[in-house]
């Protein structure tokens, strides 16, 4: 009978659990989320293209020059909020954009890409084994790597034009220099 | 004359909403302690101080949410939140709706409808217990005084920029729809509702007692907040639909996620009431259904304001808001569950029952919908919990959803049919079975149709629609036979008309689900998407309609210029109907939003977007065929009227069944002269 009366406490235990984390998740600086990888040299990959985008992307695209490399996805929500940011980054040519389509099913983020257009170089379909690789913790997510192949700055979240202007091309501009 | 300019002066009403603001604190503060103290001690004096008090919070705090619609209206933009939130070119639907289209004035409409049900209780609720009413309104304005500390101290809306700006930032382009006058007040009544739940909860965890009397005082209230969150949820949904101009309507985005998680728990609930009020059973599951209903509505409000997920909803981030909120949660819900371990298990259990039951069909459905609950947290959660514990990153989107939550629904659609046919107490699942036959026959009609019709590839759509024609065909059996419509058809109208209207409610919510149900197969399945370059004078073929771009003008409107095609639809080369997209641009936010045209036959929807020109005389357009999809809000209407009818049941109108006796023993007195 006494784990009769102990099941009834079970609630406030898991809530207390809850709690915890939610306080976890606020402390996070959800923005600037450090990377174990920061200032490692980038994974090694190869990815094959979607339909209608060959070729696909791979690791030794980003060789000798800055870019960015974003992951996102067509089901993802925040990545459609993103999109004319990195639209309009793309027609001002001063940073190419690699993106990963990160879970996606095929079809779907063709369509996704004929809908919104295409900002981005090359375009790779990941299943979630170069995602990993990468670290990335969800879509959409932006890096930036220098011209000798090291991840320097991650972007957790949809970028802002904001997030541009003082975090992004700053440091575009330094690498690229 | 300068003496009668005085007696209207806007600065003025401001400060008198703000003032009013703070007096429903002072009121809140008093109304949590002392008709709490009062039912403690059997102080009628005290326990009656609940009832104005009640009254008195919300006449105080419209005051202030008056006066901010008030500064709103004249455009003061010396208040920091109207020059934040609107400007003078606006016309004056969006300058009232921009109260809540920011934090800080949903918090105040959050707190406004909080009240509202303070009040209501207090007015209608004559025929309760002194005692229990005394506590629930004390519960009641302990939520009412932490969200008003929260307002008060950290998202004030009355707070005056100096020297105030000429003209407002304006609103978000995507809120500036009628949707947004209905929307999220709909939406605050359902969440909000669900805190009189919650205080009946935690009020009978302070009596210690939990009888059919108690559950059917919260029945009412369950049915209203739930109707009022159905309806929210709907036209958030249709919303996004018309206006986002992505051509779905559900997006698993947590903030949508974050409304859904208390629509199923409160969907619990609503059924788990019923065998507490019929049977004195699942006593302490339902008090603990009722503190989850509005936890999790306080965990969305967190969700929202907090920015601890990404999400395009969370307009407001500020970590210091989101502790604060946190805290309040813990307060409330953490004391709740305390309370609820150290008080429910000294509750009386009730009837015993068999697993195959009215009562076991209704706990099924309530295991069920639980899981579904839980399962939307922790896909909402998830990314957040996975990297505390093993520092691991996933993803979760539609794929989780897919995966998971499919196999919750079916056997819950199942059984949905079934349990109404099951009598209380012991049932006989076979004699249940075979009443419906005819909806054996119809399930498998429709889906063997839907194969010939779309082809074998389709199998889950099959699977889909027959769960609907399941569903609907065994509502109707059950509607059939109530009226006795095989045996005496003739007499079935009245006897319909004579059907208690809670089972008119039901029948009319799961028939609703029914049709949800196929109009979210339908969109899934055979969703037809057109996404072409077009100049004016091509023709683009669609799911057998073409699609005429005649002409694309740029148009003004009140506070925008827009970019505007002119289509016709056709069929067979005649014309149905004209289409219309707009792309907006609104100078005063720089911003865009998108004019979606439809074209609804009720059966599916022609829906066209304009995108951004090609700068060669061309256009983007996307054109989807949405077939079905329309029935998604026909059934979701038809669920929250099912509410509706449900609640206006006799068993459920203040002091009815007290007239009726009355009545009853008028008429005997009558008989017997």
């Amino acid at each position: 009978m006494i784990w009769r009366r102990w099941s009834f406490a079970l609630p406030v235990v898991i809530f207390a659990g809850l709690a915890a984390g939610l306080y976890y998740g606020l402390q996070n600086d959800n923005e600037s989320l450090p990377s174990a990888l920061i200032d490692q040299p980038a994974p090694t990959f190869q990815l094959a293209s979607l339909p209608g985008h060959e070729p696909g992307f791979s690791s030794a695209d980003l060789a000798g020059h800055v870019s960015l490399v974003n992951t996102f996805a067509s089901w993802c929500t925040p990545c459609r909020a993103e999109h004319p940011v990195l639209q309009a980054l793309a027609a001002t040519k001063r940073v190419p954009i690699y993106g990963i389509d990160y879970k996606d099913k095929e079809d779907a983020a063709v369509a996704w890409i004929a809908a919104l257009g295409n900002p981005y170089t090359r375009i790779g379909a990941d299943d979630g084994r170069v995602g990993i690789d990468w670290g990335v913790y969800g879509v959409p997510e932006t890096f930036i790597v220098d011209r000798q192949g090291r991840i320097r700055y991650k972007h957790v979240g949809p970028l802002t034009q904001a997030d541009l202007e003082r975090k992004i091309l700053p440091l575009v501009a330094k690498l690229q220099k | 004359m300068p003496a009668r300019r005085r007696c209207y002066n806007p600065v003025m009403i401001t400060e008198i909403g703000h003032f009013a603001l703070v007096l429903a604190l002072c009121v809140a503060l008093l109304q949590a302690v002392l008709p709490l103290y009062g039912a403690a001690r059997g102080d009628g004096p005290l326990i009656a101080w609940a009832r104005p008090a009640a009254l008195a919070q919300f006449l105080f705090v419209a005051i202030a949410f008056v006066a901010l619609m008030h500064a709103y209206a004249v455009s003061d933009f010396s208040l920091a939140n109207v020059a934040a939130n609107s400007n003078s070119t606006k016309p004056l639907l969006y300058k009232l709706t921009g109260v809540w289209s920011n934090h800080e004035g949903s918090m105040l409409l959050w707190v406004f409808i909080l009240t509202l049900f303070g009040a209501a209780v207090a007015l209608f609720g004559r025929n309760l217990p002194p005692t229990l009413r005394a506590r629930v309104l004390a519960v009641q304005a302990m939520i009412g005084v932490g969200f008003l500390v929260f307002i008060l101290f950290t998202s004030n809306p009355f707070l005056r920029l100096w020297p105030a700006p000429a003209d407002g930032m304006g609103l978000n382009p995507i809120l500036r729809d009628p949707g947004l006058a209905f929307h999220p007040p709909c939406l605050y009544l359902g969440y909000v509702g669900f805190s009189i739940t919650f205080c009946f909860a935690v009020a009978a965890l302070i009596e210690g007692r939990v009888d059919p009397a108690w559950a059917r005082w919260v029945r009412p209230w369950t049915l209203a907040a739930w109707c009022a969150l159905t309806t929210g949820i709907a036209m958030g949904s249709w919303w996004a639909y018309y206006t986002l101009g992505w051509g779905g309507w559900w997006f698993w985005d947590p903030v949508e996620n974050a409304s859904f998680m208390p629509w199923l728990v409160g969907t619990a609930l609503l059924h788990s009431a019923v065998v507490v009020e019929k049977r004195e059973a699942l006593k302490t599951w339902t008090i603990l259904l009722a503190i989850i209903a509005f936890s999790l509505s306080l965990i969305g409000t967190f969700l929202v304001r907090s920015g601890v997920l990404t999400s395009v909803h969370a307009f407001a981030n500020d970590p210091m808001r989101g502790v604060f909120i946190l805290l309040l949660i813990c307060l409330y819900t953490g004391g709740a569950l305390l309370l609820f371990a150290w008080r429910a298990p000294q509750l009386a259990g009730g009837g015993l029952f068999a697993p195959i039951s009215r009562e076991g069909g209704l706990l099924f459905n309530n295991l069920l919908l639980t899981t579904a609950a839980a399962t939307v947290l922790i896909g909402t959660l998830y990314p957040l919990f996975l990297d505390i514990i093993a520092h691991q990153k996933v993803s979760v989107g539609p794929p989780f959803y897919d995966m998971t939550f499919v196999p919750i629904m079916v056997p819950l659609l199942i059984a949905m049919a079934v349990g109404p046919m099951l009598p209380w107490k012991r049932g006989d699942l076979y004699a249940a079975l075979s009443r419906l036959k005819v909806a054996f026959v119809v399930t498998a009609a429709a889906a063997l149709v839907t194969l010939a019709a779309t082809g074998a590839h389709s199998i889950g759509a099959a699977c889909g629609l027959a769960l609907a024609a399941w569903l609907f065909a065994a509502t109707m059996t059950e509607l059939a036979e109530r009226v006795r419509l095989a045996a005496d058809p003739r007499g079935a109208l009245r006897r319909a008309l004579h059907l208690p209207r809670a089972t008119w409610g039901m029948i009319l919510a799961h028939g609703g689900m029914a049709v949800v149900i196929a109009g979210i197969t339908g969109s899934n399945a055979w969703t037809q998407e057109r996404i072409v370059d077009a100049r004016p004078g091509d023709k683009i073929e669609l799911a057998g309609y073409t699609v005429a771009l005649d002409a694309v003008n740029q148009v003004s409107g009140p506070d925008y210029t827009a970019t505007r095609a002119d289509m016709r639809l056709l069929r067979n080369d005649r014309e149905i109907a004209q289409l219309h997209p707009e792309k907006r641009f609104f100078p005063v936010e720089n911003g865009n939003a998108t004019g979606v045209a439809i074209r609804t036959n009720l059966l599916a929807d022609v829906y066209a977007v304009i995108g951004d020109p090609d700068g060669k005389g061309g256009y983007t357009l996307r054109l989807y065929w949405n077939p079905l999809v329309p029935w998604i809000w026909l059934g979701a209407a038809a669920m929250a009227l099912g509410g509706i009818v449900s609640l206006t049941d006799r068993r459920h109108r203040v002091g009815a069944p007290a007239r009726r006796r009355r009545e009853i023993a008028a008429a005997t007195v009558q008989a017997a002269e």
